[in-house]
């Protein structure tokens, strides 16, 4: 009796193309729709959840001045001093690495290609707590920094507009009056929502110190960057840290803090959240789009309801029963739906590879999604596939083939 | 008179609507129908007799009174058991045809053999058997759109017999025709009735069309008025 139905279930799609196209199309823009959105928000939650733990989950920045960003101006605000990391790595236990960056703004000049750059000396650590790795050459080291040598590791983004296709390692550049060896070439880390990672040169602060300003004496330093030791509350760490800090910078207790703490952990929590605000408002689209799918199945289901009482008067006329009249329309309903729904999965999935490409965010397969969209359509199609054909099954056959 | 009657109608009433605005259409018919008979059943517009056609069919349901098909109390059977009775005993054929639009006519007529499950290669022997039978030997895969109005009748007659039905009920069945094709389904019902023994059941306004039938059945205002057999 199954086969019996499925048989002209088939011959009956068959038969009216152009009414299966329109069910199939509409599940199939609902399903495609909602997977579409959903994989490419995940995506992009993704690849910012990946950009910030590529700045170092752990990690903090101190800076002269009361904010961070445009608010908070450091001018006339006192600068650190080596001498300040050096003693908030000593006393704070959960600090794991700590170093001294000393920014310049200097022109770059290699051959005919001149470019503004900021460059950062600091200390090897640097490297760790920032979560730098090398793609080619070397890293400058202790010995380097010891004695100032003119050395500078470069991003990726300098080595392109410097360099071309060039290979910098071994070259000399011209760092504002100096001329400066590029021993090593960063590994990428792309855009972070705060400007390109990757345009950076990063040179032991003695020779930023010695070479670029000329002041030898000099020991300010306008950054310090922190690690912590894993799992420690970076609230606690804070405060410690600032604890010491006003006490070395003589600040009373009605003064306010002329220092900030940058804490990337927090910022990450921000921009998680903003993220996932992101991918509900994207499944809230999907939802709508979903729903226009259903109306659409719904509609041309109802449309056809009148010929199809119609039929189903007939094939009761000739002795089908109900339940049999019935199993044709529920192989039809679950034949289309499922038909729509597999075609909406692989055409959205082929969608989403592709334009994870040119968005540049990870394609990230989500079987909840595909789960649910299939089973939201599928469900559409087959009660509104199903329903009217049930009404007309109950009818007499004679009242039934008096819709026309 | 030696045969059991096929159809036995006792107080036979059908009734549309409810309250007020009811309608009695059948207001008690009592007839006797035997293996074999060609009947012709007429009667002036809302008589009832398209109302009896189709209670005694099993396309409506009676509101009282009895009805025997070959000894089964019809009244008494639920919606699947009429359905099994019109499939294995009862054959239609409709004034405005009902065949399935954009269906070839073998397809048509193979329908109610697909309902008793019968093999893809039988279905398709008897359904063109029953349509080379009716004259249509050269139209099996045309759509009842590409098909007159006398062919698809022919079609329609080819589907109610490909099951070998005991009765053949026929309502107004020439309705739609031109007088030469009526003589052509008439005809053919005829050689079915002679032919086959098929019982035939034939509601007409028609009265050329009447006369081919021995016995005549009139209905008017829901009753029998007059039942008359000619030699």
């Amino acid at each position: 009796m199954i086969w019996n139905a499925f048989a002209i279930a088939v011959r009956e799609i068959g038969r009216n193309l152009t009414r299966a196209f329109l069910t199939v199309l509409g599940i199939f823009i609902g399903v495609a729709s909602i997977i579409t959105m959903v994989t490419l928000g995940e995506g992009a939650t993704l690849a910012v959840k990946a950009q910030i733990s590529s700045l170092g989950s752990n990690l903090l920045t101190l800076r002269p001045g009361a904010g961070f960003g445009q608010r908070g101006s450091s001018a006339g605000v006192p600068s650190f001093t080596e001498r300040d990391a050096e003693t908030l790595g000593e006393q704070i236990a959960s600090i794991a690495a700590i170093a001294p960056v000393r920014t310049a703004s200097l022109s770059t000049i290699y051959l005919s290609n001149a470019r503004g750059s900021t460059i950062t000396g600091t200390t090897p650590i640097y490297f760790q707590i920032n979560k730098w790795s090398l793609a080619e050459g070397r890293l400058f080291t202790e010995a380097d920094l010891r004695s100032g040598s003119a050395v500078c590791v470069i991003g990726n983004t300098v080595r392109v507009e410097l360099f071309g296709t060039e290979n910098p390692i071994g070259a000399s550049i011209r760092i504002g009056r100096a001329s400066c060896e590029v021993i090593g070439l960063l590994a990428t880390k792309g855009q972070a929502g705060m400007g390109d990672q990757d345009d950076t040169i990063i040179m032991p602060l003695s020779s930023l110190q010695r070479r670029l300003i000329g002041k030898t004496s000099s020991h300010d330093i306008n950054q310090i960057s922190i690690s912590a030791v894993e799992g420690t509350n970076s609230l606690e760490l804070i405060a410690e840290i600032t604890q010491i800090m006003r006490q070395r910078r003589n600040l009373q207790s009605n003064q306010d803090n002329d220092f900030n703490i940058f804490d990337t952990r927090q910022i990450a929590e921000t921009l998680g959240s903003t993220t996932q605000l992101m991918t509900m408002l994207l499944a809230a689209v999907a939802g709508v789009s979903l729903l226009v799918g259903g109306i659409g199945i719904m509609n041309i289901m109802l449309v056809s309801v009148t010929e199809r009482t119609h039929e189903i008067g007939i094939r009761l006329a000739i002795g089908a029963t109900a339940s049999e009249v019935l199993l044709q329309f529920l192989v039809e309903a679950v034949t289309l739906s499922c038909i729509g729904g597999i075609l909406g999965i692989f055409i959205a999935l082929g969608l989403c590879y592709g334009l994870a490409q040119v968005i540049k965010v990870p394609f990230n397969f989500n079987t909840q999604i595909n789960v649910i969209a299939f089973a939201f359509s599928a469900v559409v199609g087959v009660v509104f596939g199903y329903t009217p054909a049930r009404r007309a099954a109950k009818l007499n056959p004679i009242d039934a083939l008096r819709h026309e | 008179m030696s045969e059991a009657p096929l159809i036995k109608l006792n107080d036979l009433t059908k009734t549309y609507g409810l309250g007020d605005a009811a309608f009695q259409a059948l207001k008690g018919i009592d007839l006797t129908i035997r293996k074999g008979e060609f009947v012709v059943i007429m009667g002036p517009s809302g008589s009832g007799k398209s109302t009896l056609m189709n209670v005694l069919g099993c396309l409506d349901t009676p509101t009282s009174g009895h009805y025997r098909y070959e000894g089964i109390a019809v009244e008494t059977l639920d919606a699947d058991q009429r359905s099994l009775l019109r499939r294995y005993a009862l054959g239609f054929i409709f004034q405005g045809f009902n065949l399935l639009a954009r269906t070839s006519a073998l397809e048509n007529v193979e329908l109610p053999l697909l309902y008793r499950g019968m093999s893809r290669k039988d279905r398709h022997e008897k359904a063109t058997a029953a349509l080379t039978a009716v004259g249509l030997p050269t139209k099996l895969d045309s759509t009842p759109g590409e098909l007159s109005g006398g062919q698809q009748q022919r079609v329609a007659i080819a589907r109610a017999i490909v099951t070998e039905p005991s009765t053949l009920f026929a309502d107004e069945p020439t309705g739609n025709l031109d007088s030469v094709t009526t003589r052509d389904i008439i005809e053919i019902l005829t050689r079915l009735n002679v032919d086959r023994g098929i019982t035939v059941l034939m509601v007409t306004h028609d009265e050329n069309v009447a006369a081919c039938a021995k016995r005549r059945v009139v209905i008017k205002d829901g009753l029998v008025e007059s039942d008359s057999t000619s030699p």
